[in-house]
């Protein structure tokens, strides 16, 4: 029984790389670059819904849905600003960019917030559901529900609406998708949108299981969820959901019985041995060159 | 002799002899100010450390720059390279009294021991096409943080002590812990001097400039351009980038290895993420390929957040604003026009 209890804690946890990993994987699919502020949205994130609960004693709903709005502008405005220049640029002065903008987010909060931790409000109650010896506590409930819930609004947006079918051409051929009357910047914007919300409402779980708020919140979280997309197979929407699913049972699996310290090492070394065995992660497509 | 001095002003040869002679200038003047008593302790503290970044910097540009694979794990390699260098150090310090003798061998020892896992990270890796080396590049440095964040070793007479997770070591009288976990090297002989960093500096320039004008060069750079016209011709592409990246990691360990050895303690945590991040930006920053640019690159990086330091808290905004700023402006299409229009005005006017 003490198996299962870890593995739906390990579910819980790997929900919230999920959804961080879908932002990581959706702009890598479509911009093609690698997002390194990702990981400081949702610092952006848990700071906005931690203030609008405690200095204006808002309802956690609103909460959220007001984290949700200001990160889906933030990512909007800096992928406006920041990335849209340089969208002819080499890859690697994107990503030296995205660094900067971490950087730049990072020491903005510590500027207006200061770099102190501060305790996040419990926003569910610390109660759990027992089956027999087996307890599953609503907060790896929730988690799994929302999971489950975003991951389906998502799939079904990509394939069903009009806009998903404008982001999966662009996701395959840029050129082709504008000759076909797309408007790319607009979908790379739409893009990063949900990306950001979505690192909103990440950022609340994430606070909801670890009840502290610190600048470098995000940064952690951040590269684990991009690992989680690059094990599920980078660029692909069902991947990053695999991917991030695998991350937190692993990581939850090894904590629990081989160590704590070295979890992180554990986790990030199956990722090389799954990259070398499947070079294009889990669920992502190999795409042979044309000479 | 003359021949010899025209030669190195051969456009070829130019920015190698550019590279060397700053190296060189940099150095007699730092030294001059430094007798003199004319240099501020803030600045002399960082004298080593900014040869320490020159050297991983110069080594990631050949791995990024000529060679056009992305490593994010440069910091991995040079916290091999300290930590192995600080252990043998610490040994060598019983039976070598002499210094420089003990850091030539502690920095070789760590050089090697990062060359070694570099080529055990590239021998699989390296035959994959795309952003592989990035990502485990960038697992292995997560990995090395957390390995030597539960690493104890010990030294005494009866010889090594080792434990792993817990600290078990029961060393006899006249033995010293060398490293003790998350606490990393303490009580380690600072023996590294500035002299020898811009040796260390001048060393690294040889080695990636011998390397980039010779065949092996050439056929890097080849298959970094077009890897399938490379393998058309011959060229052998997993061990080409294989050169490189090795090569790399071992200047990483090398200037790791004088990092360790220039500080009484230092913990793992020093060589994270950020690190790797900090010295690919001094490489972008100093243009792929182009040493000359990467040595002020690091220099002016290392030395800004120290310049603004009278802007306290909002300093690393500054530097974050400027890191974007620069790329925004480097890559600007209408700006890039301009410049170039204007050094063929210049070229124009020479004829």
């Amino acid at each position: 029984m003490e198996i299962l209890s870890y593995l739906i804690n390990g579910l819980g946890l790997g929900s919230v790389y999920a959804i961080i990993a879908l932002g990581y994987t959706m702009v890598y699919g479509i911009a093609k670059m690698l997002n390194f502020a990702h990981g400081d949205i949702i610092m952006v994130g848990a700071y906005l819904s931690f203030f609008a609960m405690t200095r204006f004693q808002l309802p956690v709903i609103v909460s959220v849905a007001l984290a949700v709005l200001g990160c889906t502008i933030l990512g909007v405005v800096v992928e406006r600003l920041a990335y849209k220049p340089l969208r002819q640029a080499t890859s690697l002065s994107v990503l030296i960019t995205a660094i900067g903008v971490s950087y730049f987010l990072q020491n903005s909060a510590q500027l207006l917030w200061s770099s102190s931790t501060k305790v996040y409000p419990t926003i569910i109650s610390n109660g759990a559901i027992k089956i027999g010896s087996l307890s599953i506590s609503y907060l790896s409930i929730l988690t799994i529900l929302v999971c489950i819930l975003v991951m389906t609004c998502l799939t079904l947006f990509v394939n069903k609406t009009k806009t998903g079918q404008a982001m999966r051409a662009c996701a395959e051929d840029k050129g082709a998708a504008q000759l076909m009357g797309i408007n790319v910047n607009h979908i790379i914007s739409i893009t990063f949108a949900i990306g950001s919300g979505l690192a909103a409402i990440a950022a609340v779980l994430l606070c909801a299981a670890y009840p502290s708020v610190s600048p470098t919140l995000g940064s952690m979280p951040g590269i684990k969820a991009f690992t989680a997309a690059v094990f599920g197979g980078i660029g692909s929407i069902p991947g990053a959901f695999l991917g991030g699913i695998l991350l937190g049972v692993i990581e939850t699996l090894t904590k629990a019985y081989i160590s704590t310290q070295l979890s992180d090492a554990i986790v990030f070394a199956v990722l090389i041995i799954v990259l070398l065995i499947k070079p294009a992660g889990l669920l992502g497509k190999k795409v042979s060159e044309k000479v | 002799m003359k021949e010899k001095l025209a030669q190195m002003f051969q456009s070829k040869n130019r920015s190698r002899t550019l590279s060397f002679g700053l190296v060189i200038i940099a150095y007699i003047v730092l030294e001059v100010l430094l007798l003199t008593g004319n240099l501020s302790s803030l600045f002399t503290s960082l004298l080593v450390p900014v040869c320490c970044y020159i050297v991983a910097a110069i080594g990631l540009n050949l791995n990024v720059g000529i060679s056009g694979e992305l490593n994010l794990g440069q910091g991995g390699f040079m916290s091999v390279g300290a930590f192995v260098a600080v252990c043998v150090s610490g040994v060598l310090s019983y039976s070598i009294p002499s210094p420089i003798i003990r850091l030539i061998a502690s920095i070789l020892c760590g050089a090697i021991a990062a060359g070694v896992i570099g080529a055990l990270i590239g021998i699989p890796v390296l035959k994959l096409q795309g952003d592989y080396l990035a990502i485990v590049t960038l697992a292995f440095g997560q990995i090395i943080k957390s390995i030597i964040n539960n690493l104890y070793i010990g030294y005494d007479k009866n010889g090594f002590q080792m434990s792993f997770v817990e600290n078990k070591l029961a060393l006899a009288e006249g033995g010293k812990a060398l490293l003790s976990g998350p606490m990393g090297a303490t009580g380690t002989d600072r023996i590294a001097t500035f002299t020898f960093g811009v040796i260390l500096v001048l060393l690294s320039l040889l080695i990636v400039y011998n390397l980039m004008y010779s065949r092996n060069g050439r056929a890097i750079m080849a298959a970094r351009d077009n890897r399938i016209a490379a393998e058309s011709v011959g060229i052998n592409v997993a061990n080409t980038k294989m050169l490189a990246f090795v090569t790399s990691a071992m200047l990483a360990g090398a200037a790791g290895a004088l990092y360790a050895l220039n500080y009484a303690t230092l913990a793992p945590s020093k060589f994270d993420f950020n690190l790797s991040i900090l010295i690919l930006v001094y490489v972008v920053l100093g243009g792929l390929g182009n040493m000359t640019g990467t040595i002020i690159a690091t220099t002016v990086l290392v030395l800004l957040p120290e310049l603004l330091r009278s802007l306290q808290d909002y300093r690393m905004l500054i530097y974050a604003i400027i890191l974007i700023v620069i790329m925004l402006v480097t890559n600007n299409e209408f700006l890039k026009e301009k410049f170039s229009k204007l050094r063929l005005g210049k070229k124009g006017a020479m004829k």
